[in-house]
């Protein structure tokens, strides 16, 4: 999982943390963060992620195992001495200083001369657009500019480092949008590493160089977000990044890194094997909704099977509609506006097919 | 869609116009108004009840403090007659005719200790002078009486400072109680000078209770600060029981508590025998009846009334101030001051006038362990009002309280600005 060219920027090694001395919130991490790179920690609530970037901020100490900032361990540095820039949930403005004030917090506590520091935090006010609101107080800016505000506040220092913990889950669904391509466009220009946590897989999968996906202390995998998408390892990872249909059944017969599966209806898809597993294992084979074709005729593929339609959902740009298939009732299919082949209506009987390329056999989960 | 709305407020404007000519304005007041009247229902009952038990009663004794009604009430006839005597040496008949008359008539009225009384708060000895020459007129009251029969009954009559003490006394108003408060007084000459040394006590008096208040506030607030950051922000287990012990004094009567003082602090008390036992002292120290006994029985009397108002503000202060401060290189000094410090100061603010005007209007704590010389300006207020009888010196020195808390609270509103109080 890791790769050993150059020196990582962080390094987790063996990673432990437990706040009550029972349970394990992170169980044992090992994780590299490139310089340079945009990784974005995701999961769950309660996944162990925000706890990873606690103990990286330093506001968290780990249990057990170390980690290492350019090859230094930071266990015992305080936070104020590691020259990371965080970026809180709720933006934790100061209140009672003005935005450039804020900004220049930190150059001042590092005894920049008072005109250099404001030179430069209203430079930094500039890179976010907000030169002109320099004056006011956090109180009179709206969300999307008091996290612009954090964000300059974070940068204005010029750390090597910066986290992000949910940054954006307070504002509006299109303000997120656009403030996730101008942080993007921000690492983009600064080249900055950052490390950014999120509960939201569309952030992910926009923002990142790498995702790693957490869950229960773990990293579940980690990869770049088409790879994610495209080749979970994983049945977690699989319904954990967008949608997927899960059909559960049993390895009937394995060829190199191919497998047969027979489910519970006794119908038999052919998949990739990706857990390796043998024959007689217990498995769960995921196909992504927008990889099932459907027609009126019986489609050329590795797998093809007579449907009946359930519902069918218009979203505008696609549809979704839902089979009776492979003894499932509520097999997910979506299929593009202007690329339906069938008559969708309810009741109505067609075709579905999926390659045996788009079919990966994960682990069973435990559901 | 711009013309979709367009339509729809030109049919709006339509109906309006054919409904009625009434503009929108009045239809909008007429509407709130049944919700402005059910308001003013809600409020009127706690209006009613601060004006009756509190505005009124309060007004009324403050008006004492300049209200002189002894003189005009009793004697209106002499009364008229100072206004018009020029108060150059004695007075004429006119005036000794009307004032022995008045003077025999109080006399029968069984007024002449209150008159007699309120002269001699100005000149010492008017009592007996006033009484003794009613007496005298009412037993044979001369015809057409003269300064000679004034002199006859009493020689005193010849000094001229009883007369002129009695022009000052003659009007419906006062500003005497007022001057005295401030050790001034006017003398013969109509010239507002300090009292002689030996009568001047009030302004001492009222400097000693800012002090005094002031040193408490600020120890309140030291020591409060911490056990109030404390409450914020431990665990809701340990916050709870802190508060309990912060509230603890509340459930205790306040005489039990400052008596409870009483025990622990004199000169073979708890305290001072733990002290010695220690070997910290050779002999027992002077806290009862003295200035440590009324700061440690204040301290202890405002603490909850500052750490309230500061918990309150300190809980509304998120964790991540302190942490975003510090991520962004601040040492965790540095942040506290820079950071929290002035967040906290609204609480401050609040805690600390309202353990200032506490402090300064509180009796019982200073009446109770302090000794003569660091009773406060409440104490002369309720001397004066329960035992001199001296209402209008006790309105006065009350109006140089109230005068002094507005003034201080004016003070802090500027600086703060009017969002500065906040208790929640």
């Amino acid at each position: 999982m890791t790769a050993q060219h150059t020196d990582p920027l962080v390094r987790f090694v063996d990673v432990q943390k437990t706040y009550d001395g029972e349970h394990l919130v992170v169980k044992k991490l090992n994780l590299d963060v490139e310089k340079g790179e945009f990784l974005t920690l995701l999961g769950p609530s309660g996944s162990g992620k925000s706890t990873c970037l606690m103990m990286l901020a330093g506001f968290e100490t780990p249990t057990h195992g170390d980690i290492l900032l350019q090859g230094q361990a930071i266990n015992n540095v305080p936070p104020h001495k590691r020259d990371i820039g965080v970026v809180f949930q709720n933006y934790a403005l100061f209140p009672h200083m003005t935005v450039a004030e804020n900004v220049a917090f930190p150059l001042t506590v590092r005894k920049v001369n008072q005109t250099d520091a404001k030179q430069q935090a209203i430079r930094a006010l500039e890179m976010v657009q907000l030169g002109e609101f320099a004056d006011r107080r956090p109180g009179q800016l709206s969300g999307g500019q008091q996290q612009r505000v954090a964000l300059a506040r974070s940068l204005v220092f010029e750390p090597q480092l910066v986290l992000m913990d949910e940054p954006l889950g307070a504002l509006d669904k299109k303000l997120r949008e656009q403030m996730q391509i101008e942080i993007k466009h921000i690492h983009e220009n600064l080249g900055v590493t950052m490390v950014f946590v999120t509960h939201d897989q569309d952030e992910a999968l926009t923002m990142s160089d790498r995702v790693a996906v957490f869950n229960d202390g773990i990293i579940q995998q980690i990869a770049p977000p088409a790879e994610l998408y495209e080749k979970p390892a994983n049945s977690f990872v699989a319904n954990f990044i967008g949608e997927t249909n899960m059909l559960f059944g049993e390895i009937t017969q394995t060829q190199g890194a191919e497998c047969d599966v027979m489910l519970s209806n006794g119908t038999s898809i052919k998949s990739q094997n990706i857990a390796g597993a043998s024959v007689g294992a217990k498995t769960g084979v995921s196909i992504r909704p927008e990889r099932v074709q459907l027609s009126d005729t019986m489609p050329d593929a590795a797998n093809a099977f007579e449907a009946t339609v359930v519902e069918t959902i218009y979203h505008g740009n696609h549809v979704r509609v839902a089979l009776d298939v492979v003894g499932q009732t509520d097999f997910r299919a979506m299929v593009r506006s202007g690329n339906i082949h069938a008559d969708l209506n309810p009741g109505h009987k067609l075709y579905v097919g999926f390659s045996q390329n788009d079919c990966r056999a994960l682990d069973p989960m435990a559901t | 869609m711009d013309t979709v709305s367009e339509n729809q407020s030109a049919q709006a404007d339509a109906l309006a116009q054919q409904g009625d000519d009434i503009p929108l304005k009045v239809k909008l007041k007429r509407a709130e108004r049944m919700k402005q009247f059910k308001a003013m229902a809600l409020i009127a009952p706690l209006f009613l009840f601060t004006l009756c038990v509190f505005a009124i009663p309060i007004g009324l004794m403050l008006w004492r403090s300049i209200d002189n009604p002894e003189v005009v009430d009793y004697m209106p006839d002499t009364a008229i007659e100072l206004e018009n005597w020029s108060g150059e040496g004695l007075p004429g008949a006119t005036l000794t005719n009307v004032f022995a008359k008045d003077l025999a008539a109080v006399y029968k009225m069984k007024k002449v200790s209150s008159v007699g009384k309120r002269l001699n708060y100005d000149v010492s000895g008017m009592r007996s002078l006033i009484s003794r020459t009613a007496r005298k007129f009412n037993r044979h009251l001369p015809e057409n009486a003269t300064i000679d029969d004034f002199i006859k009954a009493d020689s005193r009559w010849e000094d001229q400072r009883y007369w002129k003490a009695l022009k000052r006394a003659s009007g419906s108003l006062t500003p005497f109680y007022l001057l005295t408060a401030f050790d001034k007084q006017i003398n013969d000459q109509d010239q507002i000078v300090d009292v002689p040394e030996n009568q001047a006590i009030y302004v001492n008096i009222f400097w000693r209770t800012m002090w005094i208040a002031g040193v408490v506030t600020l120890a309140t607030v030291l020591i409060a600060f911490p056990i109030a950051y404390l409450l914020a922000n431990a665990s809701s287990k340990v916050s709870n029981l802190l508060m309990f012990c912060v509230l603890l004094p509340f459930w205790t009567s306040l005489l039990v508590r400052t008596s409870a003082w009483v025990v622990l602090l004199q000169k073979n008390g708890v305290i001072n025998s733990s002290l010695e036992a220690l070997g910290l002292i050779n002999e027992p120290i002077t806290l009862l009846f003295a200035r440590p006994a009324v700061y440690i029985g204040f301290l202890h009397l405002l603490l909850p009334f500052v750490i309230l108002p500061l918990f309150s503000v300190m809980k509304s202060i998120s964790p991540a101030y302190m942490r975003a401060a510090v991520s962004l290189g601040a040492h965790p000094a540095v942040a506290f001051v820079r950071v929290y410090l002035p967040q906290t100061l609204p609480g401050i603010g609040a805690g600390g006038i309202l353990a200032f005007i506490l402090a300064i209007g509180y009796y019982i704590t200073p009446a109770l362990i302090g000794g003569p010389q660091d009773q406060m300006l409440s104490y002369f207020i309720a001397h004066h009002a329960n035992s001199s009888l001296n209402w209008g010196l006790a309105s006065a020195l009350g109006l140089v309280l109230l005068a002094a808390t507005l003034v201080l609270f004016t003070i802090y509103n500027r600086l703060t600005g009017a969002s500065g109080v906040k208790m929640g």
